[in-house]
């Protein structure tokens, strides 16, 4: 039977069907009510019987924020860490244990501020994580300050002035650390975000998944444009991979490549329709979903891909390091300790 | 008589008498010359101990051509002890001050403790470096030097106004004025190389001139040259050639009367090789996963001087060691985490910069109660410091460099082989108590080497991980933080295990539960909780060296300092002093029986390479009046400055009783 999850080929499966009661743990849930998080929580719970794999084999390991509380919610093994910090030690988990599926949640402030470090040098090594990267774009857990992804200008507690620094995209970021999976979805969508998840967990390496979130306490509505049945099909630009990248009533609206390569968004007509960009996650050059990444644009949010944006195959971190250790024992055999601790130049005391 | 007899005599004078094989015997006896014995035409004197320096340029290779001398004394049967030196730039520029590089070994034929505090040798291979190092020179000392080197422009470089070599201000000493340049291109003239590349064998004609001064064994060298050669046979055959050319050059000139002979020590019987600190660490922390039966995963971010460890560890993936070269100290520190989250024997390598950037995942780490291996090769502070040179300024750190109360176990090696057993010590602790532990090496054990007594695998203590494998609870629940009650340890309970799922994390946890809980009573039975398990550990009483029984004054040490205490220990009884020696390798907890120890004598001197943070936590613990003595120079104490400070502390004792 060949694997429907690649990534989790060497993760232990179950033998009976297993169901979202199964990955709730008895405590309470403490997130404001109308968080975001609750409706991730429970789009995630319902999503893990479907990788088939045992609960004592899957770990959720976060850091700090509101998002970072997640494990505690997960019948499964976890770590609630420190600031930052979580794709580093989820990289020391992954890399020394294959058969584990380990699973990253963190925040805009978490992933991007503080621990933005750890998250790139994931990214680009390849470690086999999934990465939620729960958007709100505002401090919630410190209570309202501005984020490394709120809009200039932002008026917090901490900026009651506007805010002054320009905001990351965090795909572009991604597509830039050399990520070989990178998609978009929203809290609300339940489908959308287990087609998502289903993708990542598919892919062999890191996936980095950004989850449009709303914190309703400090910053209410701000992916309403997205979600609004008025707005939305406007607003919404859905990927599919292979498929021509059209949006908004009708499908009346698509995505051009211009001639100086430059992504653009019109109108379909008769005579363009067959120039209409299709979607390639696979391509090979990251150009194209770098580009597609910068679409939207940033006041309005209009024109905002969700979906994967980019799916590539490179080798995979810890299969690297399994296999060094693999040839190292068939070149040399497995390590004798009496030998090495005598070394080759030894000398003898009667 | 020759200058070297002359020279030993001066030498006792300023150095520890170490090793002389007991306390009772003199310590100003001179290193006796037996014979003479002739090799071909030349007489052969007989020393029972020399020290040697090496002093170049960064670039000349002195550091290689120290640790070959090394591997020829060790193989010869020597007792040694070794200090490099260098410059922190790769680089310096060339004939700088600055820029010089050295490399001192002291040899012996009975058991020494330290690389000597003078030496009767040095090597200079350039004006710079017989600046920089003859103010360590005792009068008598022998001095070779690259006269080819002694340039005007080089001389002026670093501000001599006229030649050292002519002007007689080196008439103390007996200077051996050799063109190692020059005779390098000489034996070279065929070798196929270019100048430059022939002229880089120039420290391989000094080691094969030194080989041929102290009959070491030539054969290491030459098969060394060989193997790292391998690719490059003609750079090979150059080097052994320039290494014979200065061996025959000994043998033959007029310049060298003497040669000298420094028969085998007596160590204890067993099969023995050279080693160093960071060697000895790696190959204990390579020993405590195959004991444990936990593979070993090391996460680590370049940092002299600790990154030899990382290198080591690279080399022994047949021995399912995974290492991980993390983009920061943050990073390799949370791989270790949480490695040891999944059952590993987790390992994060640095120096003080890399531990106060990896503190916060240390409180993780005492919070979550998980294993861990916080080594920490001290070198020179605050900030970047003195990167290649010693100190043991982060022993407070290492106490108490967290927020909030985190107490974790810290262990000390005292010499480099030691650093085996330190190793095997703190993963003992680590895994038995689930709690990150410090291992406080420093600089000076890291390079330094000495022999050491190759342990027998199946005489190494077993470690015992004792996972969890099912539930601990009657009602068949699982809870993570349900102690031991012998040593306060939770269950290690690692992903995979089924039935033990759990989630853990560094907001305080209800007691067993483990779930969140911000219950006042709770924390505060929690933290004393966690005190109180590292208070609990088990620690190996020290140990009293106090031959007579007489002594008032007591020296008490920790760390690298043992050497030169040791010695200067050593030098006071021989002249008939009386004065205890304790030396702590358990930091925290302190040994059960220290405070009586502390107590038993009338005055306590704590020698430290910091300002007297050993002292402190004495002084704070045991209510005694410890007294600091420090020195925060980059290098070792010396024993002779050491017994100078116990006698002081003899006397003024004896002055107290007289008033």
């Amino acid at each position: 039977m060949s694997e429907k999850f690649p990534s989790l080929k060497l993760v232990p499966k179950v033998e009976a069907p297993q169901s979202a009661k199964d990955f709730k743990t008895d405590q309470e849930v403490r997130w404001c009510p109308g968080c975001g998080d609750y409706a991730i929580l429970a789009a995630v719970q319902a999503f893990m019987p479907e990788l088939g794999i045992r609960r004592e084999n899957t770990v959720f390991v976060s850091g700090i924020g509101c998002s970072s509380r997640f494990p505690y919610y997960m019948n499964t093994y976890g770590v609630h860490s420190i600031h930052g910090r979580a794709p580093a030690i989820a990289t020391g988990l992954a890399s020394a244990r294959r058969d584990l599926s380990v699973w990253v949640v963190t925040g805009d402030g978490d992933a991007l501020s503080i621990g933005g470090n750890h998250l790139i040098h994931a990214l680009r090594r390849n470690v086999n994580l999934k990465i939620l990267l729960f958007n709100n774009r505002i401090y919630g857990l410190t209570k309202g300050q501005y984020s490394p992804t709120s809009e200039v200008g932002k008026i917090t507690k901490s900026t009651p002035m506007g805010s002054l620094d320009a905001p990351f995209n965090p795909l572009s970021l991604a597509i830039g650390a050399e990520a070989t999976f990178v998609a978009r979805t929203i809290d609300s969508d339940r489908q959308h975000l287990q087609s998502v998840l289903r993708a990542a967990a598919e892919h062999e390496g890191t996936a980095l998944v950004e989850i449009y979130q709303n914190c309703n306490i400090f910053n209410d509505g701000a992916f309403e444009v997205l979600k609004e049945p008025g707005t939305r099909d406007e607003a919404l630009i859905r990927l599919e991979h292979g498929q021509p990248i059209r949006f908004g009533a009708d499908r009346a609206r698509g995505v051009f490549r211009g001639a100086d390569g430059e992504l653009t968004v019109g109108a379909v007509t008769a005579e363009n329709e067959s120039a209409v960009l299709v979607h390639d996650a696979h391509a090979a050059g990251p150009a194209t979903a770098f580009a597609l990444s910068r679409i939207a644009d940033a006041d309005t949010l209009h024109h905002t891909p969700i979906g994967v944006l980019r799916e590539v195959r490179r080798p995979v971190y810890d299969e690297l390091m399994a296999e060094q250790l693999d040839t190292a024992t068939a070149e040399r055999g497995p390590g004798d300790l009496a030998t090495l601790l005598a070394g080759a130049d030894t000398w003898t005391v009667d | 008589m020759t200058s070297q007899v002359d020279q030993s005599e001066a030498v006792d004078g300023s150095d520890g008498d170490e090793g002389r094989s007991g306390p009772g015997e003199g310590r100003s006896g001179p290193a006796v010359p037996v014979g003479p014995q002739h090799r071909g035409a030349k007489p052969i004197r007989r020393l029972d101990r020399v020290i040697i320096r090496f002093a170049g340029d960064s670039g000349d290779g002195m550091q290689l051509t120290g640790d070959r001398f090394t591997s020829e004394t060790a193989s010869f049967g020597n007792d040694l002890s070794t200090l490099p030196n260098f410059p922190a730039e790769i680089r310096a520029p060339a004939g700088t001050l600055p820029g010089v590089s050295s490399f001192q070994l002291h040899f012996a034929d009975h058991d020494i403790l330290t690389p000597g505090d003078a030496p009767n040798v040095l090597v200079a291979m350039n004006p710079a470096a017989l600046k920089a190092n003859l103010p360590d020179l005792p009068r008598g000392a022998e001095i070779i030097v690259n006269t080819d080197e002694f340039t005007k422009r080089a001389l002026a470089k670093v501000g001599y106004g006229a030649d050292p070599l002519e002007d007689g201000s080196l008439e103390a000493y007996h200077l051996h004025k050799v063109p190692l340049t020059t005779l390098t291109l000489e034996a070279l003239k065929e070798s196929g190389l270019a100048r430059k590349d022939a002229e880089r064998a120039k420290n391989m004609f000094a080691l094969g001139l030194l080989s041929w001064m102290y009959h070491r064994p030539t054969h290491g060298t030459e098969s060394f040259l060989r193997t790292k050669f391998a690719k490059k046979p003609l750079i090979a055959e150059a080097n052994v050639s320039a290494f014979r050319a200065g061996w025959n050059f000994g043998e033959t000139t007029e310049s060298f009367a003497v040669s000298y002979e420094v028969p085998p020590a007596k160590l204890p019987p067993g099969r023995y090789r050279n080693i160093s600190g960071n060697l000895a660490l790696s190959y204990g922390l390579i020993a405590a996963a195959r004991r444990s039966g936990l593979p070993l995963y090391l996460g680590s971010y370049p940092i002299t001087p600790a990154s030899d460890i990382l290198h080591e560890l690279s080399r022994h993936k047949n021995f399912g060691v995974r290492t991980f070269q993390a983009e920061d100290e943050i990073a390799g520190i949370g791989a270790a985490l949480g490695a040891a989250f999944g059952g590993a024997l987790g390992v994060t390598t640095t120096s003080g910069p890399g531990v106060a950037l990896k503190s916060e995942t240390i409180g993780l780490a005492v919070s979550l109660e998980l294993p861990l291996l916080v080594v920490d090769i001290q070198r020179g502070g605050p900030s970047t410091g003195l990167p290649t040179k010693t100190e043991q300024a982060d022993l407070l750190q290492a106490m108490f460099g967290r927020n909030g109360e985190a107490p974790v176990p810290i262990v000390a090696p005292a010499t480099p082989a030691e650093c085996f057993d330190a190793a095997l010590e703190a993963a003992r602790i680590a895994v038995t108590y689930r709690t990150p532990v410090f291992l406080l090496s420093d600089g000076y054990l890291a390079n330094g080497s000495e022999p050491w007594r190759i342990p027998a695998v199946d005489e190494l203590p077993a470690i015992e991980p004792d996972f969890a494998t099912g539930p601990n609870r009657e009602d068949g629940a699982f809870w993570p933080y349900l102690r031991d009650p012998q040593t306060l340890a939770r269950p290690w309970a690692v992903p995979g295990t089924p039935g033990l799922e759990h989630r853990i994390g560094g907001i305080e946890k209800q007691d067993g539960t483990g779930n969140i809980s911000y219950d006042p009573a709770n924390h505060d039975f929690m933290v004393r909780t966690r005190q109180a398990k590292v208070d609990g550990i088990e620690v190996p009483d020290v140990v009293v060296d106090d031959p007579s029984g007489e002594a008032r004054v007591l020296v008490l040490g920790w760390g690298s300092t043992y050497g030169p205490i040791t010695a200067a220990v050593r030098r006071v009884r021989a002249d008939g002093g009386e004065i205890a020696q304790v030396h702590l390798r358990n930091l925290n907890p302190f040994p059960a029986n220290l405070g009586t120890v502390l107590r038993s004598y009338d005055k306590v001197i704590v020698p430290e390479m910091n300002l007297g943070q050993l002292a402190l936590l004495l002084r704070a613990k045991y209510l005694v009046d410890a007294q600091s003595y420090n020195q925060v120079r980059g290098l070792p104490f010396k024993a002779a400055q050491l017994a100078d400070v116990l006698w002081a502390a003899i006397g003024n004792l004896d002055e107290e009783d007289n008033r």
